[in-house]
C-alpha cells in the first residue's frame, strides 16, 4: 500500500509524542554522558611547526643518504644493523624520547613519529630501532622514580644501551594480563622465572622491561609488575630468534629466565602496578608503529609514482592511463590521510587527552591497514618487477604486515575504540 | 684558532630545478636553496681544526638574498660558532668582480687565522672568487687543498695542493685564504641537538653601506659580464649498468672498453 507523501510530511507520520520523547532522550544523553572522546570537541587548525619540519627534514636527509642504501643488504642479511644504530645515536636521534637533563633532546610524541616516519620510508627495521628504544623506555619515564630514571636513561639517551619490553609470552598475546613469568621478592631482590616471546630487540637490549606475576591470587589486573632487568645476568638467556617474513633486521627474541635475580630497586612503580603501567605505555607507543606505518608506505608510494612516470607501455608511461593513476591517487590519500590523523593523536596524547587510548588505536588501526594496502598496490604498479628484489617494494609489503599485528593486532585496536565509544559496560 | 668559512646558498642540484630567469638571472624560486658543496667539505674541515685546537670559533660568511638565514642555519646546526650575512638588495644581479669586492670587504671586518672557501660553486662555477678575494685583501691564497694543517705557534699554515702529478706542499703565514677540495672529507651531518642549537645561534647582517660600497658599483647596474643565455646540456646516450659479481663485472667492464679500442 504505496501512499505518496506531501513534501515535508514524513516527519508528520511519526506520532508527535514520541519525536518529543526521542528528542528528550537525545539531550539526557548529551546531558549526561558529555563528549564521548575528543574527537567532537573545537580544534584549530594544524601544522608542523619551523622546528618539526627541520627536525623531519634532517632525519630524511640521513635515511636517503644513509640508511636507504643499506635497506635491502639489512633484509636479506637478517642482521641487526649496529651501524646505524652507531649513526642514530651520533646524530642525536636516540636521544629524542629522553629529558634534557639526562642528555636527551626532550622531544614530545610528535618529533619522536616524524623520526620514526622518515626512517621507516627508507628501512622499517631502522625505524624500529628508535620506536623500540622508546617502547622500552616508557615503563621508566611512566612509573620510574626519579632515581631511577637518572640511573638508566642518560646511556639510553646517548644510544650507548638499547632497551626492550619484554610483555608477550607464547600463551599471552594479546590477553596481556595471562602472562605466567612470575616474579618472587626474596630478601632485598626478586627472583623471575619464565619465558617471554617475540622480543623486539630481546638479543641487543642491554636493559629488558620484563612484566611478571608478583602475585597470582590479585584481581587479574592487578597481578603483573614491571622490573629492569640488566644483561646479560645469571639465568637469563636468548633462547631463540624468529625467521620473520620482514623487519628481517630487527631481531626479534624468545627470552628465558631462570631465577634471574634483580633488586628490588629495579621494581618500577608498586607491585601490582604492572598491567596498568604496559596498558600505559602502549598508548603512547602505538603511534610509534602507527609512524612506521605512515613511513613504509610513503616509500612505497614513491617507488611506485618514479616507476609509473619512467616505466613505458603502449607507447606511454604507465602513470598516464587511468588505472595506475588512479592507485597511485588512492595511496597518496590513504597514506596523507593516515599521517594526520597520526599527527593530531600525537598533539592530543601529548596534551593528556582523556581518550588517549582511542587517539593512539586509531592511528595505528588506519595507518597499519593502509600500509599494508599501499604497499600491496606498489607491487602492483610495479608488475612483475615489483615481485622481485630488484625493486624495495615487496620487502615493504613484507614489512608493512607486521604494523598491523604488533603492539596489539588491529582487531585489539577496534576493542579499545569501541571501547572508548561505548564505556567498558557491565 | 679563528676560522671563516665562505659559503654560497645555491639551488639544490639534486632538485633538478636549476634554471635562468628570463634576464639570464639564477631562478631562485624554482628550486630549494642548499649549502654550496663544496663549501660544505671546508666548513668540515675547519670544524675539524677548531675541534682540534680545542679552542676557536667557526664564522661562516655569506654574501646572499635575505631569505639566506634558512640555508646558513644549516652550517650552524653543522657546528658552525656563528654568521655574517651580506645581504643588500642592490646587490642582486652582480658579477664576480663585484661579488668578490664585497665579499673581500666583509672578510676586512673579520679577525681570523684562516679564511676557507670551496674551489667553486656549483651554480656559477667561475671558480674566481676565493682568489680574488685573496688579491683584494692581500692575503697569501693557497688552492686546491687536499690537506690543511695550521702551525698556530709558528703562525703559518700547510697545504697539499693537488696537482695533475700529486700534490705540491705550499706553506705561507697565517692568516690566509685556501680553497678547499672533496679531499677534506666527507662533511658530518648536523645532529638533531646541533639542529637545535641553531636556532638561537647569532647571524649578523652588514649591508652594503656598512662596508662603505657604492651600490652603483654593484649588482646588475655594476655588471662587467652578462649573461647572453643558456640551456641545458645534451643528455647523454643510454647508460649500461654492469650489475654482476665483481670478477665478471670487471671482465664485462674491460670488453666494454677494449670493443671501442679505449684500451
Amino acid at each position: 500500500m504505496a501512499r505518496a507523501l506531501a513534501p515535508g510530511a514524513r516527519l508528520a507520520m511519526w506520532p508527535q509524542a514520541y519525536v518529543r520523547q526521542d528528542r528528550a532522550n537525545r539531550a539526557t544523553l548529551r546531558g549526561t554522558m558529555g563528549p564521548v572522546t575528543t574527537a567532537n570537541r573545537a580544534h584549530g587548525p594544524f601544522r608542523l611547526t619551523e622546528e618539526h619540519e627541520m627536525l623531519r627534514d634532517a632525519v630524511r636527509v640521513l635515511a636517503d643518504e644513509q640508511v636507504a642504501p643499506r635497506a635491502a643488504d639489512i633484509d636479506r642479511s637478517a642482521e641487526f644493523p649496529d651501524d646505524l644504530r652507531r649513526l642514530l645515536a651520533d646524530q642525536d636521534i636516540l636521544a629524542l624520547p629522553f629529558p634534557e637533563e639526562h642528555g636527551g633532546l626532550g622531544g614530545e610524541l610528535l618529533s619522536i613519529c616524524l623520526a620514526i616516519e622518515q626512517l621507516s620510508r627508507a628501512c622499517a627495521t631502522t625505524g624500529l630501532i628508535l620506536a623500540v628504544q622508546e617502547l622500552g623506555s616508557l615503563p621508566i619515564s611512566i612509573a620510574g622514580t626519579p632515581e631511577q630514571q637518572a640511573h638508566w636513561f642518560p646511556k639510553l639517551a646517548s644510544g650507548e644501551q638499547l632497551i626492550a619490553f619484554a610483555l608477550t609470552e607464547a600463551e599471552a598475546g594479546s590477553d596481556v594480563a595471562a602472562a605466567r613469568t612470575r616474579a618472587v621478592r626474596d630478601g632485598n631482590d626478586y627472583v623471575i622465572d619464565g619465558a617471554k616471546r617475540f622480543i623486539s630487540h630481546g638479543s641487543v637490549a642491554d636493559l629488558i622491561v620484563v612484566f611478571a606475576v608478583t602475585d597470582p591470587e590479585a584481581e587479574r589486573h592487578r597481578r603483573l609488575s614491571a622490573f629492569v632487568v640488566e644483561v646479560p645476568t645469571d639465568g637469563f638467556a636468548v633462547t631463540r630468534l624468529e625467521h620473520k617474513m620482514g623487519i628481517r633486521g630487527s631481531p626479534t627474541a624468545e627470552l628465558a629466565f631462570d631465577h634471574v635475580r634483580v633488586p628490588a630497586a629495579n621494581l618500577l612503580g608498586g607491585e601490582g602496578d604492572g598491567f596498568d603501567i604496559a596498558m600505559r605505555t602502549l598508548d603512547r607507543s602505538r603511534p610509534g608503529i602507527a609512524a612506521q606505518a605512515v613511513g613504509i608506505a610513503q616509500g612505497a608510494l614513491e617507488v611506485a609514482t618514479a616507476y609509473a612516470r619512467d616505466r613505458k607501455q603502449f607507447g606511454g608511461r604507465i602513470g598516464d592511463f587511468q588505472m595506475i593513476g588512479a592507485m597511485l591517487a588512492d595511496m597518496d590519500a590513504g597514506t596523507e590521510a593516515a599521517r594526520q590523523l597520526l599527527y593530531r593523536a600525537c598533539v592530543e596524547i601529548d596534551a593528556g587527552a582523556a581518550d588517549a587510548s582511542r587517539w593512539s588505536a586509531m592511528c595505528k588501526l588506519v595507518a597499519g591497514d593502509n600500509a599494508m594496502r599501499v604497499t600491496t598496490d606498489a607491487v602492483q604498479v610495479l608488475g612483475g618487477y615489483g615481485y622481485i628484489d630488484e625493486f624495495p617494494v615487496e620487502r615493504m609489503m613484507r614489512d608493512a604486515k607486521i604494523t598491523q599485528l604488533y603492539e596489539g593486532t588491529q582487531q585489539i585496536q577496534r576493542l579499545v575504540i569501541a571501547r572508548a565509544l561505548l564505556g567498558k559496560g557491565g | 684558532m679563528r676560522i671563516v668559512v665562505l659559503t654560497k646558498p645555491v639551488p639544490d642540484p639534486a632538485s633538478g630545478g636549476e634554471r635562468l630567469t628570463a634576464e639570464g638571472r639564477l631562478d631562485r624560486a624554482n628550486s630549494p636553496a642548499v649549502v654550496n658543496g663544496n663549501d660544505e667539505y671546508v666548513l668540515e674541515k675547519a670544524l675539524k681544526l677548531v675541534e682540534a685546537a680545542g679552542e676557536g670559533e667557526v664564522i661562516v660568511l655569506t654574501m646572499a638574498p635575505a631569505t639566506a638565514p634558512e640555508t646558513m642555519r644549516k652550517a650552524l646546526a653543522m657546528g658552525a660558532t656563528r654568521g655574517v650575512l651580506v645581504t643588500d638588495p642592490a646587490i642582486g644581479g652582480s658579477c664576480t668582480v663585484a661579488t668578490t669586492r664585497i665579499l673581500a670587504a666583509a672578510l676586512k671586518t673579520l679577525e681570523f687565522d684562516l679564511a676557507l672557501a670551496g674551489v667553486d660553486t656549483s651554480d656559477g662555477g667561475a671558480g674566481v672568487v676565493a682568489p680574488g678575494v685573496a688579491a683584494l685583501t692581500g692575503l697569501p691564497y693557497l688552492s686546491y687543498a687536499a690537506t690543511i694543517e695550521p702551525d698556530a705557534a709558528a703562525g703559518k699554515v700547510r697545504v697539499n695542493r693537488i696537482t695533475p702529478a700529486g700534490y705540491d706542499v705550499l706553506e705561507a703565514p697565517t692568516p690566509a685564504l685556501i680553497s678547499g677540495t672533496q679531499a677534506l672529507g666527507e662533511p658530518r651531518y648536523p645532529s638533531l641537538k646541533g639542529i637545535m642549537a641553531a636556532r638561537n645561534k647569532e647571524i649578523a647582517t652588514l649591508s652594503l653601506a656598512d662596508l662603505g660600497i657604492d651600490p652603483a658599483t654593484v649588482g646588475t647596474a655594476g655588471a662587467t659580464t652578462k649573461v647572453v643565455g643558456s640551456r641545458p646540456p645534451e643528455p647523454r646516450a643510454a647508460t649500461r649498468v654492469v650489475r654482476d659479481e665483481p670478477d665478471e663485472a670487471a671482465r664485462q667492464v674491460v670488453a666494454l672498453l677494449a670493443e671501442r679500442r679505449l684500451i
